[in-house]
């Protein structure tokens, strides 16, 4: 009886369980470093954050509407979310800038926008990815972003699903493949000397199997950050990451 | 983004190990990379750094190439009553930067 209960309960955690972060596959001085908020340099970019959160912009600035930052908690979880179309993060804070605020739109990869998402993103620091998918259009999307997912591009004729699902955990070179879960942007790349967006990465992946990127802002990018968002649900959010 | 963060405890007993934990943005551009157009990029790196405890040096570092971006310096020192922690640091181009904090020892 034991064992049915055991193999049951397996059977339950099964899906949240095979989900790695790409935390479980990096080195040990890479996850001290993420660990340790006075070495984790993605904190420098919170803290930029926490001033820009103040910063009057035409008159009102993010706590003008949302009080302190620490409300915006689980609010990251909960992104890219689907409102007529995916919306990531960084479109929800040009949204609120320009229509609400009365503020000119950040660049995506500026150390502002960065700044400002890792803050936000920091608030739910520890929490459970909830992307909902739960609308027919929803799923619509999702569908259209795992068929990109799972779609073979580039020179290199190779698809997200070959490496991060068939091949995860085994290795590439020096290191091991990671299930590629976006669980911690924006991140802190060893790589990158700073820190970046999904976008960003995404871009690096496509480039890396020599495809053309989607241009930022694209239905399709919206589409596959939102499939990464769903297919990584239930794993702790990890903003700031750092990962090599 | 912001300039540094430091972590140093607020208090210690009288001749306890402190550590001073610093976290500084900066590129540290190594002075072997070319730009866009092929010219190379001058080094910029912080190259003196220099921590005192009021007023008694506790460290000085003369830093070189190859530390990357944004670094991270931890040390520890014994103090024996309260004081401030200085730290002052320059870079190739001449930008100098500090962070201090208060250590009360009792």
């Amino acid at each position: 009886m034991r064992l049915v209960l055991l193999l049951a309960a397996a059977l339950l955690l099964g899906g949240a369980a095979d989900k790695r972060s790409g935390y479980d596959d990096a080195t040990q001085a890479v996850r001290a470093m993420q660990d340790d908020d006075s070495a984790n340099p993605g904190m420098l970019w919170v803290e930029q954050g926490r001033t820009l959160w103040n910063q009057a912009v035409a008159g009102k600035s993010c706590a003008t509407c949302h009080g302190v930052p620490e409300a915006m908690l689980g609010v990251a979880a909960r992104y890219p979310r689907f409102a007529g179309r995916p919306i990531t993060l960084p479109e929800q804070v040009n949204q609120c800038r320009t229509e609400r605020q009365g503020a000119p739109a950040l660049k995506e990869e500026g150390d502002e926008m960065l700044a400002l998402t890792a803050l936000i993103g920091l608030q739910s620091r520890g929490l459970p990815v909830a992307v909902d998918a739960s609308s027919p259009a929803a799923q619509a999307a999702l569908e259209q972003g795992h068929a990109i997912f799972d779609r073979r591009i580039g020179q290199l004729d190779l698809s997200c699903a070959q490496c991060h699902d068939r091949l995860a955990g085994q290795r590439l070179g020096g290191s091991r493949i990671p299930q590629g879960h976006p669980n911690g942007y924006p991140e802190y790349r060893l790589e990158w000397q700073g820190m970046g967006s999904l976008n960003r990465r995404l871009r690096g992946c496509m480039t890396g199997v020599r495809a053309e990127p989607f241009p930022p802002g694209s239905p399709e990018l919206g589409a596959l950050e939102f499939d990464l968002g769903w297919r990584a649900n239930g794993l702790q959010v990890e903003t700031p990451a750092v990962r090599p | 983004m912001a300039r540094v963060l430091l972590n140093v405890p607020k208090t210690a007993k009288p001749g306890e190990t402190v550590e001073v934990k610093l976290l500084i943005s900066h590129p540290m551009e190594s002075g072997q990379r070319k730009d866009e157009s092929g010219q190379m990029v001058p080094r910029n790196i912080i190259h003196a750094f220099r921590c005192t405890y009021n007023g008694a040096e506790v460290l000085r570092l003369e830093l070189h190439p190859a530390i990357a971006a944004n670094p991270y310096l931890a040390f520890s020192f014994r103090a024996e009553k309260s004081g401030t922690v200085e730290m002052n640091w320059v870079d190739d181009e001449g930008v100098a930067g500090s962070a201090s904090a208060a250590l009360a020892v009792e």
